[in-house]
């Protein structure tokens, strides 16, 4: 097992590969009682067309989070949550569009915990009865998902960013699409993408990283097996399809999301530059410190609720902003307008230096949390780098990246739109 | 972790746990006020209003650059109800000096902020600036008019207003619309200025800074802090039994998908002498988590639900149940969970189910001490119950729970209020 020191965040990261292709990462940390570990796959809700042996194989939408509720189902009858929960674990599981993930929490019987963890993730065992069983349990999830308006906005917001591409579809799938699902489904699925190659797991708490990696050993069978190419549309584009889509939900006041698409960079040290330059630039456009949301704040054009994010997933990027606002137009606008002043002013040298100072406090407040650790550090890798590098590499940053990033990716036809309105009575 | 309570000046303590586990510190600082429906609305104000601007800095963008100056200290309003208290202040979380470049130090600085965000506030001829109140007026309508957006959270508090409808619990802790629409800007410095002389204050802090180094900071800091009379009259008024000898009932229609069912408790007589770990225990076995009774039969069982789960406020004495359902399920839900409770109360807990409830208790009161903002919730919920204890001795209480004091709590525990959020079309999710 292989170590690096990151001083400047005072964590020491273990990493190793197994035979089989699993990718470790533990994170100690000595005095803490809680003990945290995530064992996740490089497969998620939009992985629903992939190609096998030269064939293109279509599978329903939601397949991959109903497998994610499923695979909790032991062979002996008993279910994975129940008896890490008469162990003292909190265990849970989410499914994102590109990745699932099972995880834990613990104070006490890591190891054994650990080991169930492993073990459940690499056992399927689903029947017909079972099966059908979950589908009352997630039409609820779904309907659930489909009152929220928060939900509503990001999917209308990538029906516009990335309308061929099945990121703009409910994780969950929908009631019909998940009727479609059956055991030998989940099976086929689950035997494609779930092997330790297309595999990450990340531990964090007070433990012997090479303890970790010798359970895993034991655990997981060696053999290295390859897993298929998921057949994401291509990237055509950097234009919305529209700029703008409005649905009527019952909401207290306009919810909105801007977007704006960016390409993801496909090797490692440039995806995490693109995302730190990206998230910088975001800031100072519209962080809590810029102008331009103090005057749309001020003016009551922004409520409390207001936030952005750079978002990549699947081989997609989206710039979001969203919030609340009496006129989220005036938004755009305003948004459009500061845009252009900065691709005629620049960036003010004192502010892009300040709002470094401010990243640098919020990366640390990020690194607090032992579950926000070991997913980062997943889906990071993923996206072929590690998380921990972000804050060297954040010092690096220059103005003119964020100038250049702002001019490229927030043009006015690139800008799109998505609004939820209060129903009218 | 070293722990110890100090009183800084009149009525203003510092609960301070020095630990070396984390990147940030946490200083969080509350005013103790009673929950009253027509003053509840301008204290939530309060700390907003104190964000928009100081003398020094006078605007939010101003404020804003230094924060951001300070390596992202991060200040930020909070305003909470633990019973019938209402809190009301900032919390700040610190970057360590130990992570900042050349040797920079932000703590002193930071007290320094939020305390001048507390004491000395924008003005004009003494009064709060017009413009600040009437905009955080908006914005705190736009909050509470809010609510409705989460359909999870929107059921959960309707069920406490109706049920609480003659108790001041049923005033949420940012307050009502019409109280807040009242608020003008000289009735909200009047009050401001009589809170700060009399209000009893919380600090808490936790994070690598000796006891020494932060109250050093926060005397500096608070020097010029103006104190009264403190009013201690503070409390919350438990209601032992349900308002009505029969379960009430409240349904409410919105264009929506899923039912929501949130049903009401009273603790009842347990809260005479309320058993802390055993009440949290009970919760737990009932419907607290992926090992509860709900978990285990309303959701994976019956299939009626993706979520079922109960919840206790043990400083107001009660609990709540929640789930989201089909409409026509309503029945079948309300009688499932219903029947678990009643098995709790015949005895019918097994080995697993009270271990699993234990284990999963104490073992989140142990995680606390790995997390700054749950300590802060932690202890601020101690002080104003009266007690002294760290979530480690609190989980060594759990530890000893047994299946009789759960049963005991169950038995005890009564039903007063159904709400159902149900959709517009009523007859279309008839039984057949």
């Amino acid at each position: 097992m292989q170590s690096r020191e990151y001083p400047e965040i005072g964590e020491k990261l273990y990493e190793a590969t197994l035979a089989d292709g699993l990718r470790i990462r533990v994170v100690p940390k000595a005095g803490f009682s809680s003990y945290f570990a995530a064992f996740a796959v490089n497969y998620g809700g939009a992985h629903r067309r992939f190609e096998l042996d030269g064939k293109k194989i279509d599978t329903p939408a939601g397949i991959a989070h109903f497998l994610e509720h499923k695979m909790f189902d032991m062979p002996s009858g008993d279910s994975a949550i129940n008896i890490l929960s008469a162990n003292g674990a909190d265990p849970n599981a989410f499914t994102s569009e590109d990745v699932t993930c099972y995880y834990f929490e613990c104070t006490h019987s890591f190891e054994e915990n650990l080991r169930l963890l492993l073990r459940f993730v690499s056992t399927p065992y689903f029947t017909a009865e079972t099966v059908e069983k979950e589908q009352g349990i997630i039409g609820q999830e779904i309907r659930m998902g489909e009152d929220d308006p928060g939900d509503a906005l990001y999917y209308n917001l990538y029906k516009l960013l990335y309308p061929e591409h099945p990121v703009k579809d409910r994780i969950a799938g929908t009631v019909e699409s998940i009727a479609e699902i059956s055991d030998k489904t989940l099976y086929d699925c689950y035997n494609m993408f779930y092997r330790p190659s297309n595999m990450i797991l990340s531990v964090a708490g007070d433990v012997d990283p090479v303890k970790v990696l010798k359970i895993a050993e034991e655990e997981l069978s060696p053999e290295l097996l390859s897993v298929p190419v998921a057949d994401f549309p291509r990237f055509e584009t950097m234009l919305p399809a529209e700029n703008f889509i409005c649905e009527n939900m019952e909401v207290s006041a306009p919810q909105f999301m801007i977007g704006a698409k960016m390409r993801p960079e496909q090797d490692g040290e440039k995806a995490l530059r693109q995302d730190l330059v990206a998230k910088l630039s975001l800031r100072l456009l519209a962080g809590y410190s810029s102008p331009l949301y103090t005057k749309l704040y001020s003016a009551g054009l922004l409520s409390r609720n207001f936030d952005y994010e750079c978002n990549v997933t699947a081989g997609t990027g989206a710039l979001i902003l969203g919030g609340e606002s009496p006129d989220p137009k005036e938004v755009l606008n305003a948004f459009k307008l500061e845009v252009q002043r900065i691709n005629k002013d620049g960036l003010d040298p004192v502010r892009f230096e300040r709002a470094k100072r401010a990243s640098l406090g919020a990366r640390l407040r990020g690194l607090e949390d032992f579950e926000n650790v070991c997913v980062s550090l997943i889906f990071c890798l993923f996206e072929g780098y590690c998380a921990f590098d972000a804050l060297n590499v954040l010092g690096s940053i220059t103005r003119e990246e964020c100038e250049e990033f702002i001019r490229e990716h927030f043009a006015p036809e690139r800008l799109a739109l998505s609004v939820i309105e209060a129903k009218r009575s | 972790m070293e722990y110890s309570r100090t009183e800084l000046m009149s009525g203003v303590w510092l609960t301070h746990l020095r630990s070396d586990k984390f990147k940030t510190a946490c200083l969080s600082l509350n005013l103790l006020a009673q929950l009253k429906r027509d003053s509840a609305s301008m204290n939530a104000l309060i700390p907003y209003v104190l964000r928009r601007g100081t003398v020094q800095y006078g605007d939010m963008e101003a404020i804003s650059a230094r924060l951001d100056e300070l390596y992202g200290v991060a200040i930020e309003p909070v305003v909470r109800r633990i019973g019938e208290i209402q809190c009301f202040g900032f919390y700040s979380s610190i970057p360590e000096d130990d992570f900042l470049p050349d040797g920079q130090k932000v703590l002193e600085e930071s007290c320094g902020l939020m305390a001048e965000m507390l004491i000395a506030p924008a003005t004009r001829g003494g009064l709060f600036l017009p413009q600040y109140v009437e905009s955080e007026k908006e914005k705190l309508l736009q909050i509470i008019r809010g609510r409705i957006n989460n359909k999870e959270g929107y059921a959960v508090s309707r069920c406490v207003e109706e049920m609480c409808c003659y108790e001041d619990f049923a005033v949420s802790a940012v307050g009502s619309e019409s109280e807040c629409e009242n608020v003008d800007y000289k009735t909200l410095t009047k009050h401001y200025r009589k809170m700060l002389q009399s209000c009893p204050i919380e600090i808490f802090y936790c994070g690598r800074s000796s006891k020494k180094t932060v109250v050093s900071a926060l005397n500096d800091a608070l020097m010029p802090l103006p104190r009264g009379e403190i009013d201690y009259d503070i409390g919350t008024d438990v209601r032992m039994n349900s308002v009505e000898e029969q379960p009430r009932y409240v349904e409410e229609q919105l264009d929506v998908g899923q039912g929501k069912l949130c049903m009401g408790f009273r603790l009842g007589e347990c809260m005479e002498e309320p058993d802390t770990a055993a009440i949290h225990v009970f919760s737990a076995v009932f419907g607290g988590g992926t090992s509860s009774k709900l978990f285990a039969n309303v959701r994976e069982k019956s299939s009626l639900c993706y979520y079922a789960s109960s919840a206790v406020n043990i400083a107001k004495g009660i609990m709540l149940v929640a789930s989201g359902i089909e409409f026509k399920n309503f029945e079948r839900a309300k009688s499932e969970i219903l029947a678990q409770l009643d098995a709790i109360r015949a005895g019918d807990i097994s080995d697993e189910e009270l271990t699993a409830a234990k284990s999963g208790v104490a073992s989140d009161l142990r995680s606390f001490t790995d997390s700054k903002g749950e300590l802060e919730g932690f202890y601020l919920t101690r002080v104003l119950q009266g007690e002294d204890y760290g979530p480690t001795d609190m989980a060594l209480l759990v530890d000893e729970v047994t299946k009789e004091q759960v049963v005991k709590i169950a038995q005890s525990v009564e039903l007063d209020l159904i709400y159902f959020l149900k959709g517009m079309e009523e007859a279309e999710y008839a039984e057949p």
